[in-house]
């Protein structure tokens, strides 16, 4: 089955932001509000049947000039169809987007991973917290605008006072 | 104790009875630095005597920023930092990087590059499952097979030396290609390999699979129910040992694998056991898949020169410092071992002709002065490799499962995001399902078969 994204595009017309089939890689950009909406209905739909989240990240659009700045970016996949589709959803600085927490477990720790890392908040997570990185880490490391030769402060029992660092 | 109910036992003293004892859970901590946690994972587990109640699973103390780096340098610098990913196969790893690379410039390697890469990913696998097995087991106390398996995965490990001039670190895999052409005989050293590594299996087999003290360790011990593994999007051997035949190979057939008449081997009860029967199974058909490569592999190109004389590479920049340029393209050249298998009579076999995704050959890089440009431009920063602007997901069958590349490009020479989707990351967070409910000691045998690689879980 192929254009599995123009189909939905058809039936989420008025939630949909764009489509593109890149490469062979079939992708749908949605409103961030219906995204549990459709990644529900992808995963009970028996034509689309996707049961796997494959993978879940975000993408910093600081140096593209991206308004809303992040992009999250969902692979869906289904074993018994075997097709794939991407989906992707705009992310604000500092604002968040529906946790998929309560239809694929994995979502937590990838969403706690995409938090730890680009700092994307994900509504109703249920723990999200830092995965990678501890907690004392300040910052989110895969921004662009977070330089790559930063120093962190000490932690441990040999560190500096908190009061003493300025 | 007086609102306890008491019971006397047959010397007449009081013990409250089972019902009536308060139960209380201990926390324990286990890890990070454990000998049975495979490099560092930190697991806090609640017990309720000997059955583990819940586990709390921590990762990230290997965490290298392989993703923030990848964004620092040119696409072809990522390729080594992917060796280091599963260090136990890096040749799969390196080619899923190449693969989503070549997505986004729409390429695709010649048909020789292609069997190799595939020769050399079942290698990988064979020798991942290896370690993984022999780990495991001498964390149940089968010392013997772990020495047997160790020692057939060094003749593996030779054989990809052999090729890519390294055991670990190889960086094979280039974008439209392999670095270099299989060296000479190498096929037979292969079927060498192969026949020695079945019959250590057989061994191993007959050491482990009938044995009733291994059998009676891993036997309904760290069950995974099918609805748990795909709500945690768990791939590889752990997902086949719950009975779902999915493998990246079959059902989005990359490189060659559509050509291959191979099985894939599903478990039915999803513990322990059939994690281990899957990747000894999985071996096997590794083994049918290289042989049938080799079959069906078109030839290689001979370095032969219309006269037979053969120039050595360094003699060949030599004379081209000294001006002496005139004819040098038409000659072949036999290069350092590092180079060797990529010259520019079989240029076209094992790499691409793309410009903007490979080095030219050598043979034109020291001769001639458009051979010299193409090299820098792929090379030099601000210009190197430059696929169009765009983004493309790329997975392939890991040893632990589907690893999957997401390369987002902006059209410049670096990366702008290169995202890893670990198969170890997946079967982590669904570790606390796979431990719950059995002994303390069962955690060792659950936690062996995830062949948990750290540097591929945290990046």
């Amino acid at each position: 089955m192929q254009e599995l994204h123009l189909k939905l595009k058809e039936k989420f017309g008025e939630d949909v932001l764009g489509v593109h089939n890149q490469h062979g890689d079939e992708t749908i950009v949605i409103k961030p509000a219906a995204l549990i909406k459709i990644a529900q209905f992808l995963r009970d739909d028996s034509e689309y049947d996707m049961d796997f989240l494959m993978d879940l990240s975000a993408v910093d659009g600081l140096k593209l000039g991206w308004n809303p700045r992040f992009q999250v970016v969902y692979h869906f996949f289904s074993s018994k169809h075997t097709h794939r589709l991407r989906i992707k959803i705009p992310a604000a600085d500092g604002g968040s987007v529906p946790s998929l927490t309560g239809l694929w477990a994995i979502a937590n720790w990838f969403e706690r991973e995409c938090w730890d890392l680009l700092g994307v908040k994900f509504d109703g997570h249920p723990n999200l917290k830092r995965i990678l990185l501890y907690e004392e880490f300040v910052g989110h490391p895969l921004r662009k605008d977070y330089p790559i030769n930063k120093r962190q402060p000490l932690i441990g029992p040999g560190a500096p006072k908190k009061e003493a660092v300025k | 104790m007086s609102d306890l109910a008491t019971e006397k036992n047959i010397t007449g003293n009081n013990f409250p009875s089972p019902q009536a004892v308060k139960r209380e859970t201990m926390m324990l901590n286990v890890g990070p630095s454990h000998p049975a946690m495979h490099g560092i994972v930190r697991m806090i587990v609640e017990l309720d005597g000997e059955t583990v109640q819940n586990a709390d699973v921590e990762i990230g103390y290997l965490h290298r920023a392989f993703e923030k780096d990848s964004e620092q340098f040119g696409y072809l610098q990522v390729i080594p930092y992917t060796d280091r990913l599963n260090y136990v196969s890096p040749l799969i790893n390196n080619i899923g990087y190449c693969m989503a690379v070549e997505k986004l410039f729409d390429l695709k390697a010649p048909e020789r590059a292609q069997y190799i890469r595939v020769i050399m990913s079942e290698l990988s696998r064979v020798s991942d499952h290896l370690t993984c097995i022999a780990a495991s087991a001498m964390e149940l106390g089968a010392f013997t097979v772990f020495l047997y398996m160790i020692k057939q995965r060094e003749e593996i490990y030779q054989l990809v030396e052999e090729v890519t001039g390294a055991r670990l670190t190889i960086s094979y895999a280039r974008v439209g290609g392999v670095k270099g052409d299989l060296p000479e005989g190498f096929e037979a050293k292969c079927h060498t390999v192969i026949k020695k590594t079945r019959e250590v299996l057989r061994e191993c087999d007959q050491l482990l699979t009938h044995n009733r003290i291994f059998v009676d360790r891993v036997k309904n011990v760290g069950i995974i129910s099918q609805k748990d593994a795909i709500s945690y999007s768990m791939t590889g051997p752990f997902l086949r040992s719950t009975g779902i035949d999915f493998d990246v190979r079959r059902a989005t057939p990359y490189l060659v694998y559509d050509r291959f008449d191979f099985e894939i081997p599903v478990g039915s009860t999803g513990d322990c056991l059939d994690r281990y029967l899957v990747r000894m199974d999985e071996m096997e058909q590794s083994f049918r898949i290289v042989e049938q490569a080799y079959k069906q592999i078109p030839a290689g190109h001979v370095l032969v020169n219309e006269q037979g004389e053969v120039v050595k590479g360094e003699d060949l920049v030599d004379a081209a410092k000294m001006g002496e340029t005139e004819g040098i393209v038409t000659k072949s050249a036999t290069f350092d071992p590092t180079l060797a298998g990529y010259h520019k009579d079989n240029r076209a076999e094992v790499g691409t002709c793309n410009k903007r995704a490979a080095m030219p050959p050598k043979e034109e890089t020291y001769s001639n002065i458009e051979g010299l440009m193409n090299h820098f431009k792929t090379v030099m920063v601000g210009h190197g490799t430059r696929p169009p602007a765009g983004e493309a997901y790329q997975a392939v069958e890991g040893a632990n499962g589907e690893l999957g590349f997401y390369v987002v490009s902006d059209g410049t020479g670096t990366p702008y995001r290169v995202r890893v989707r670990p198969p170890c990351f997946t079967i982590m967070a669904g570790l606390h399902k796979v431990v719950e409910g059995d002994s303390m000691a069962d955690i060792i045998a659950s936690f062996g078969s995830v062949n948990m690689i750290g540097g591929e879980l945290d990046r």
